[in-house]
């Protein structure tokens, strides 16, 4: 066997390198801030900090560890089923935040998107009678359309006017949430509270997988969540219209001198960002529920992908683990309230955690100087 | 006849929070200071406002009605304390302004939240009894139509807000600290070679925007509620954000843009009992606000309005 040959090593500087490992460290650190910041908050307000662990453990995985050796039932796999369908949506939000962040833009308009994605999605699963084979992609696509429609008007005032994307976005979320309720009660059979509920053949809903699950509401959803993790991989990484989104993200005029179309650009990748939260919105809309709501207020799912784009560091694989991480926390939330903590502890954190983020220069200003040391 | 004066008195009191508010981020974004935090810093303000308000009601019981006055200006205190967060990490971190203001409105949202749990054992504060009270200002009341709508059963805070528009307008343009505020939100390495601490400057800027987000917040909360919930701002931080460009950050700007959304919500809630709107759905008010925001954006688009170095961070060393 002849001897491999020895492969050049990176040809990345030693600073390039310290930066690719500062994308991983910040945010863990600012996950273990986070979660700090929470403790001591218990702490100072009389809870005993544990009694969140214990809920993360039971709210993600399903096991009560205080039964554990009682002889009562110590696993229910209901609430794995019920911690994924928390996360799959605010996977999906922070894939894209994430990708709209890749092009140097910030997606505040996610949850807009989403509550456009969820119409459609209903819309076409209320109005129409179709096989299931037709039934179920159509109302999914139409979702993920809307969504991409609703990323499109920021992108085009963007590339088009100049427009701030961030004022643009958040000026849609609310427009987006009462427009999307007019919609939702122009629906034929829709009350003031929601819609019938959407045909069976337009129905993400599975017994399947609830049963599974003991019957929580986990349903064929997650199928969609990794095909959209896999696309979002695809392009950024694979494509050259992902390597021109990450040019323009680095230096907008240096990629317009390049050639590169950067207006154009900007418009597509808020469609695409529009369209990930669009199908969390198709998620929740024909997967978690089986009809259409009337909402009274937004409900954060946009600003959960934010902390999760933030935190995963704007890849596939970083928002794959940051929307776990929080959806576990948000799975928990009940079961922080049986026992006496109130449930925003877990708000509390995520928070505290976006603004750790926030500080990363200053988290890094901190490693830096450990790191002169060591070269000394 | 009755109903147009209490339509436009009841506008004046949905104006003043967007109002008062949309001054903070004018101090703020003035400065060269990005803060979308308005809608928290509202929510830390009403939840303190309303907090206090409670606790001291047995206090006042039967005597002067303080509590809420007392109420506003702890709520001011504790905006202005929060906001400490956002120029800690937009000046001296050069932090993502829009991050970090992200991060302090879902800081709001957990934080009101878990305190009120810790408090009053529920998701909310306690009602209080006496929030600010409608009052007849004497003689001014008696002026036929003006004296109707703007002196007969008012709230005293909406004096408040017209009050701040012209302090704010004369501490802008007719002060020393007003040119400073200015430039360092326009060329801060300008204003850096004159001499002037643009760090300094930026914090105070956020902090006169967090202490007047946390006052609007409090006022809006002891005027228009009977106790501090998740959903008491509903948004009205982002209104305010829609009426500083809508006013081309200017203070006179910000208060019309005010009362103009402020009447706009009082139309959508009459929107029911005026024959020519009637048809139109009670959602067409609620978008109002938010889409004319997007198209006076399209329109100043071309010409630049806003503060030139607002969003970006500081860094002396950089040219």
């Amino acid at each position: 066997m002849p001897a491999k040959v020895q492969q050049p090593k990176a040809t990345m500087s030693r600073d390039a390198l310290w930066e690719k490992r500062m994308n991983t460290i910040v945010p863990l650190v600012a996950i273990f801030l986070g979660f700090l910041v929470g403790i001591l908050i218990m702490l100072f307000t009389g809870r005993d900090p544990l009694d969140i662990f214990r809920a993360l453990m039971r709210g993600t995985i399903g096991i009560d560890t205080t039964l554990i050796g009682t002889g009562s039932l110590w696993f229910n796999a209901r609430y794995i089923g019920e911690f994924l369908v928390f996360s799959m949506p605010i996977i999906l939000t922070g894939l894209s935040v994430a990708f709209a962040f890749r092009t140097g833009l910030f997606n505040i308009g996610a949850e807009g998107q989403l509550l456009m994605g969820s119409f459609g999605a209903v819309m076409i699963g209320v109005l129409l009678d179709l096989p299931t084979i037709i039934h179920l992609p159509l109302a999914v696509l139409t979702g993920v359309l809307f969504g991409a429609l609703w990323g499109f008007i920021p992108g085009f005032l963007k590339a088009k006017f100049n427009v701030h994307e961030v004022v643009v976005t958040i000026m849609m979320n609310y427009i987006a949430l009462y427009f999307a309720n007019y919609l939702v009660k122009a629906l034929p059979g829709s009350d003031n509270v929601k819609t019938v509920p959407v045909a069976e053949s337009a129905s993400l809903a599975s017994d399947f997988l609830s049963n599974l699950t003991n019957n929580s509401r986990f349903h064929w959803g997650f199928i969609l969540v990794i095909i959209a993790l896999i696309i979002f991989w695809l392009i950024i990484e694979k494509t050259i219209f992902g390597f021109e989104l990450r040019s323009a993200g680095f230096n907008k005029h240096a990629s317009k001198y390049a050639g590169m179309k950067v207006d154009r650009n900007i418009i597509y990748s808020m469609m695409i960002a529009g369209a990930f939260a669009g199908l969390a919105g198709v998620l929740i809309s024909i997967g978690t529920f089986d009809y259409g709501r009337v909402l009274s207020v937004n409900e954060g799912y946009g600003f959960d992908g934010i902390a999760v784009a933030l935190v995963g560091n704007t890849s596939a694989i970083g928002s794959l683990l940051a929307g776990l991480l929080f959806g576990g926390l948000k799975a928990a939330q009940p079961l922080m309230q049986a026992r006496g903590i109130p449930r925003d502890i877990t708000n509390i954190i995520i928070a505290a955690i976006v603004i750790f983020v926030a500080m990363r220069a200053g988290i890094k200003q901190i490693f830096d100087r450990f790191r002169t040391k060591e070269v000394e | 006849m009755d109903t147009l004066y209490s339509m436009l008195a009841l506008a004046l009191v949905y104006s003043t929070p967007i109002i008062i508010a949309g001054l903070g981020g004018l101090f703020s974004e003035r400065s060269g200071v990005v803060n979308i935090a308005l809608e928290g810093l509202m929510m830390f303000g009403g939840f303190a406002g309303a907090t206090v308000t409670v606790l001291l009601e047995p206090t006042f019981e039967g005597g002067a009605h303080l509590g809420p006055w007392i109420g506003v200006v702890v709520g001011m205190a504790v905006g202005a304390l929060i906001s400490l967060i956002h120029a800690f990490l937009s000046v001296n971190l050069n932090a993502d302004q829009v991050i970090s203001g992200t991060g302090i409105n879902l800081f709001a949202v957990g934080a009101t939240v878990y305190l009120a749990q810790i408090i009053f054992n529920q998701q909310r504060t306690d009602a209080f009894k006496q929030g600010f009270s409608k009052l007849n200002v004497p003689v001014l009341s008696e002026i036929p139509f003006i004296g109707d709508v703007f002196f007969s059963r008012i709230y005293p805070t909406v004096y408040i807000a017209f009050i701040l528009v012209i302090v704010t307008w004369f501490v802008v343009y007719k002060t020393p600290f007003g040119l400073r505020l200015r430039s360092a939100g326009e060329n801060p390495h300008a204003s850096d070679s004159m001499g002037i601490n643009v760090y300094r400057i930026r914090y105070v800027g956020v902090i006169l925007s967090g202490a007047l987000a946390g006052l609007a917040g409090a006022i809006m909360i002891l005027t228009q509620d009977i106790q501090y919930t998740v959903f008491g701002i509903h948004g009205t931080g982002f209104i305010a954000l829609a009426a500083l460009i809508f006013g081309k950050w200017k203070p006179f700007g910000v208060l019309y843009a005010g009362l103009f959304f402020g009447f706009s919500q009082i139309i959508g809630i009459y929107s029911t009992s005026i024959p020519l709107i009637s048809g139109l759905p009670g959602e067409f008010f609620k978008i109002f606000p938010y889409a004319i925001t997007i198209i006076a954006l399209i329109i100043f688009s071309s010409r630049t309005v806003g503060p030139k170095a607002a969003g970006e961070p500081y860094d002396k060393g950089k040219r």
